[in-house]
């Protein structure tokens, strides 16, 4: 098992200089210009034009340009934003707590509603329950989220007035970001009412981002469940005289996980991609709209470096579900 | 039922069913799918005849008419059933048109990627000493980025408009293509027939797509009508964020985008236009669960 | 699902916000996040709002509402007769905020004027090389060829001394890149090699101290007790971040904010019938226009832009974008509002056949394809450039022409513009001083033409001679006829369609009050509060 972790691990190297070589080169080929759009709408005469350009090693050629690049990266120097001049660490920081907070907020509501209406819907192939969870989770999985969150902004915030509009919390309560996890913040704070408040802001995010990861989780735990229960081994257990619920549960959905937490791992991308429309629309302040704002000012060191952060999240993300993929099928686990 | 008297001086194998009929009953036992299929040919002829179909032209405003509401509502007007949009052009003529695009822009990207895809798949499976790691490292890089901040890249580095849409969308698609194929493959190539075929001497490119890719199809079948269905949506938020196909072209989802300002006055602009990619998206998906059904044999007798 | 916690949340909510209403903080919706709080490394609008109008003040301000200027850190001034030197004699016992990071040991003096102009201006500045983009407002105003020199005369007197007669300088020195800083702690700071935090924790002497601010949600500020004109009505102060503006006016229906900036102008009939809300309104210093680009083939003949010009439907664009009275169709390359305006002149009424008949003339060919370039975010001079762009789009296909719009970004777009990409452009101006110079020299010149900035590549030797002798010229009325001459050869010529004029609001809770709109789009709430 160490040698495979090991193994893995030895594995991500090259994709992470990859990854820096790939958003070195995408932000580059962008066309536009950095200076014009720091300037904003003062003119820029020339000769700044230039020093700026100096000043940013940007006149440089692009050799140079990626060698400075991961020279700082080397030291752990993030650079810092054209726009704000701040850190881009900073920025990240002090943006990610609250994506993974909505994320994981989603996750959690995909996940457990997803297995659990997974699980009987092949337990009870053909019932009404069933054709219930297929239809609502493929309509689940046809939603255009960005639609989504508006219809259900319009119905239950505007018009019913259930859920607040957008933000992470009423503006009223003055919470220290310790954590940035607005849930852990509110509590630390002591200030009656905000956690409620926070989870409240949370609720019809979280539902939006975690729609189309329910539906996925949903469906598949089905297929993949409705697959193992026709294994022999499930047969076998079934004939030993085993309980129902443990055939299905221990010996089922053990089995039935390895494709589910595939596509689990392969959703944490499309996750942070949904949070990109989700935070728009719900102005969550989080790394998605920092990302899509920098790629439009053309601000390369957030851009890459935010970019970045992401991938290598995704990576480990990834490689753990790999590492878990070893862990319940040990044929994938010898056979390199 | 025709009367069992007749069958007998048939020949038996005659009356063995062909794979398409056997197909289409296969497919017609999932309502679901019926009903898909139906929409879809419907947003279809839509596509094919949306100059005659379309009451007006989708790019004439009429600017007398700014936001009329549907017929049904208060202030509607018989001659735009669906309502008007912020410039006054016919809601419904814009729909209609603007299946033409979704549609395209689905099934093109969907073999832009597809073919390369299953490819890189294969080979990966195959050559699971070098190349096959290399390529998954490739895959799990552009996978590492996350698909719609790529897409948004992507566009900005090839500037907006619908072929960059397809070729971006094409492009994020790719990963999810080789990754199945090639756990596809994987769990094949330990199976008894693949060592029989090895051994019965089929070369590789025989092994490769006549003994082991038809069998990796039904995950792949259901990965094309997905990903065909989220090129559609994922066309539509490149439109939301304002990156998508240019004006005056009627996209879904730049029109839903465009008319996100007036969500509070005039809900149709906004509603309908999500409410199609819902619909569309969703008969492709429910089309799709039901040519899995009646692909997979191994589900088909398990039902 | 059990609803049982879900209206629990609800009601906790609700009551929450009940107790909290007493302490009546203000919160604004406003648009975007700030850069940053070192404001002179800035130039936007929404960071001079959360920075140069809360936390800093100027030796003069602009008088709330008019562009008039009036002392603020400088209590008077004088200016030699050769309009060379500006002596200020600053305002004694103006404190800076105390905070937990920073303790003033001291009154606001000369040193933090000569500071905070040194700072930009001497290249050997300790200071200077920390802002790794320079100086952008400050420089772009052509302050370092101006200034010769800022000199501590005693305590509380400093000199400027000029290389030129600048008439705007007052002017100048109220904008949000004089704000005078604290000395002392840019001091400590450097001392204690913590020069970032000049940007991060900013101190000033402006009505709301600095709290707290959390990227693209929030920046808290709470009243400075020893503001120099008086503590602020307003205990605290919340900018709110909401970029899009559905939002922020969802956000004031629900009272989550008391003020939101920049409402559509759609949705001001709406916000005028709710009872809950009102409008503050004012005739802004913009201009929206589309310039054609005479450098081009067709385009550089003027019954080409003069049929373009007939087949626009200005009207339809001007109810279309802004709403029926939101806007005023333009017919100069200024608001009304200013010094010179000719009134004398009038759009042509809308005519097909004439604008064909011109082409046909110019020998355009049926389907000929223009390009126009466009932004792909609306901004407050076109609030949606998109639909703008389509419309001249179906205008201009009923004139055989095909047009073919480009969105860009904002920064691309004034790039490829410069360059002279483009066949027609649409852009706008917003005057930051409130004279026509502003809007002719930067846009209209044969010099702008030459570095691209005039998007029309427009050159009239006539009309540079007028607008350059008028600015060499103080009588206004004798301004204002070399004013009416220009127009009109501006007019003559077409080197644009002149688009609208746009009126600005700002959308409020109806107990908000002392809230006054500025015609320079800046907003400040030094004396706004909830009742």
């Amino acid at each position: 098992m160490f040698s495979f972790i090991a193994r893995r691990l030895g594995l991500l190297i090259p994709t992470f200089f990859g990854i820096t070589l790939l958003t070195f080169a995408l932000i580059r080929m962008i066309p536009g210009d950095p200076v014009e759009v720091m300037m904003g709408e003062r003119r820029v005469d020339p000769e700044m034009h230039a020093q700026a350009m100096e000043r940013l090693g940007l006149n440089k050629p692009l050799y140079a340009q990626y060698l400075d690049y991961i020279g700082k990266l080397a030291q752990g120097d993030l650079g810092e934003s054209l726009r704000t001049r701040e850190s881009v660490w900073t920025e990240f920081s002090s943006l990610f707590p609250a994506t993974l907070e909505l994320s994981l907020a989603a996750l959690l509501f995909a996940g457990i509603l997803g297995l659990l209406a997974g699980v009987i819907a092949a337990l009870k192939r053909g019932s009404l329950f069933d054709h219930g969870v297929m239809g609502i989770s493929l309509a689940g999985y046809s939603m255009p989220i960005f639609w989504w969150g508006l219809i259900l902004i319009m119905f239950f915030s505007v018009s019913l007035g259930w859920t607040p509009v957008s933000g992470r919390i009423d503006l009223l309560y003055d919470i220290e970001p310790k954590t940035g996890f607005m849930l852990i913040d509110t509590l630390l704070a002591d200030e009656p009412g905000a956690f409620l408040d926070a989870l409240h802001h949370l609720i019809l995010p979280a539902i939006v981002l975690g729609t189309i990861p329910l539906a996925v989780i949903a469906r598949m735990t089905r297929s993949s469940m409705l697959e193992v229960l026709r294994e022999d081994y499930i047969r076998t257990a079934r004939a030993k005289g085993l309980s129902p619920s443990r055939v299905v549960f221990v010996h089922g959905l053990r089995n039935a996980l390895i494709p589910v937490l595939t596509v689990v791992g392969l959703q944490v991308g499309t996750l942070l991609a949904g949070a990109v429309l989700t935070e728009t629309i719900f102005s969550w302040p989080g790394i998605g709209k920092w990302l899509i704002e920098a790629i439009g000012a053309r601000d390369y060191p957030v851009v890459q470096n935010g970019i970045l952060l992401i991938a290598c999240l995704v990576i480990l993300v990834n490689f753990v579900v790999d590492v878990l993929y070893g862990f319940a099928n040990p044929r994938i686990r010898h056979q390199r | 039922m025709s009367t069992p008297t007749t069958s007998v001086a048939v020949d038996q194998s005659l009356l063995y069913p062909s794979p398409y009929k056997e197909f289409w009953q296969a497919f017609s036992r999932n309502k679901g799918a019926v009903a898909g299929l139906m929409f879809m040919i419907l947003i279809v002829f839509c596509a094919l005849f949306a100059p005659w179909v379309a009451p007006h032209d989708p790019s004439e405003q009429y600017r007398d008419f700014l936001l009329t509401p549907p017929v049904w509502l208060e202030g509607g007007q018989m001659q735009f059933l669906l309502g008007t949009d912020e410039l006054g052009r016919d809601l419904l003529s814009r729909l209609i048109q603007g299946s033409r695009l979704s549609l395209l822009i689905g099934l093109s990207s969907v073999v832009m990627s597809l073919i390369p895809g299953i490819l890189l798949g294969l080979f990966a499976g195959f050559f699971p000493r070098l190349l096959g790691p290399t390529i998954m490292r490739l895959m799990d890089i552009m996978l590492a980025l996350p698909s719609l901040l790529l897409a948004v890249a992507i566009v900005a580095i090839l500037g907006p408009g619908l072929i960059n849409t397809v070729i971006a969308i094409a492009i994020v698609s790719l990963p999810s293509y080789v990754r199945l194929t090639r756990a596809a493959v994987m769990g094949e190539l330990n199976r008894d027939y693949v060592t029989a075929a090895r051994l019965a001497g089929a070369g590789l490119p025989r092994l490769m797509f006549i003994t082991v890719l038809p069998n990796c199809m039904a995950p792949l079948i259901v990965q094309a009508t997905l990903s065909f269905s989220s090129a559609i949506l994922d066309a539509a938020a490149l439109g939301f964020l304002g990156l998508g196909v240019q004006p005056p072209t009627p996209e879904w989802g730049t029109m839903l985008a465009s008319a996100r300002d007036y969500i509070e006055r005039a809900w149709w602009v906004v509603s309908l236009p999500g409410l199609t990619i819902l619909l569309s998206v969703l008969a492709i998906n429910l089309m799709g669960d039901g040519l899995r059904d009646a692909l997979d044999p191994k589900l088909k007798n398990a039902a | 699902m059990n609803m049982n916690p879900l209206r629990a949340a609800i009601a906790a909510a609700l009551l929450s916000v009940a107790v909290g209403a007493t302490a009546k903080p203000l919160v604004v919706c406003t648009e975007a996040s700030p850069e940053g709080f070192d404001m002179v490394q800035y130039t936007t609008a929404v960071t001079a709002d959360a920075v140069a109008e809360t936390i800093f003040n100027r030796l003069a301000d602009f008088k709330p509402g008019t562009t008039e200027v009036i002392p603020a850190l400088a209590e008077s001034w004088d200016i030699s007769d050769d309009g060379l030197t500006y002596t200020f004699h600053l305002r004694k016992g103006v404190k800076f905020h105390t905070t937990d990071y920073f303790k003033p040991t001291r009154d606001m003096n000369a040193d933090d004027v000569v500071w905070s102009f040194q700072r930009q201006l001497d290249p050997n500045h300790p200071w200077h090389k920390l802002s790794s983009v320079g100086f952008p407002y400050f420089e772009s105003m052509g302050f370092k060829e101006l200034l010769k020199s800022v000199e501590k005369v005693d305590e509380h007197t400093v000199k400027f001394s000029l290389t030129r007669r600048e008439a705007p300088f007052l002017a100048d020195i109220a904008m949000a890149f004089s704000s005078i800083y604290p000395a002392e702690y840019a001091d400590q700071l450097l001392k204690a090699n913590k020069a970032g935090d000049l940007n991060s924790k900013p101190i000033g002497t402006g009505p709301f101290v600095f709290q707290r601010y959390n990227k693209d949600a929030q920046v808290r500020f709470k009243a400075n007790p020893d503001y120099f004109r008086g503590k602020p009505p307003a205990d605290a102060l919340i900018l709110a971040i909401a970029t899009d503006n559905n939002v922020r006016m969802q956000k004031l229906k629900t009272n989550e904010c008391q003020i939101a900036l920049y409402p559509k102008p759609d949705d001001i009939p709406s916000i005028k019938k709710d009872p809950n809300l009102k409008v503050a309104e004012l005739d802004a210093m913009t201009v929206s226009y589309t310039a054609m680009n005479t450098s081009h083939k067709y385009m550089s003949d003027v019954r080409v832009r003069k049929a373009i010009d007939l087949a626009f439907d200005k009207e339809a664009y001007v109810n279309a974008l802004f709403g029926k009275g939101n806007a005023t169709v333009a017919v100069n390359p200024y608001p009304p509002t200013l010094l010179g305006f000719n009134h004398d002149l009038k759009n042509p009424p809308r005519n097909l056949d004439k604008a064909r008949e011109l082409l046909k003339e110019a020998g355009v060919p049926e389907g000929t394809v223009f390009t126009l370039f466009t932004r792909n975010g609306g901004g407050p001079t076109n609030p949606n450039p998109m639909l703008g762009a389509q419309m001249m789009q179906a205008d201009l296909a009923k004139v055989g022409i095909k047009v073919d719009i480009r969105v860009m970004e904002w920064g691309e777009m004034l790039k490829r513009a410069k360059n002279g990409e483009h066949d027609m452009v649409s852009a706008g101006w917003a005057g930051d001083n409130g004279d026509p110079d502003n809007f002719l020299t930067p846009m209209l010149s044969c010099e702008a033409a030459k570095n691209g900035e005039n998007y029309a590549r427009w050159c009239n030797e006539q009309f540079q001679a007028l607008i350059d002798q008028a600015r060499a010229t103080v009588n206004p009325e004798e301004r204002t006829k070399l004013y009416e001459q220009a127009q009109v050869l501006f007019n003559q010529d077409q080197p644009w369609i002149s688009m609208a004029h746009t009126r600005m609001f700002t959308a409020m809770r109806k107990n908000v009050e002392g809230y006054v709109i500025s015609p320079l789009t800046t907003n400040n709430f030094a004396t706004t509060q909830v009742k």
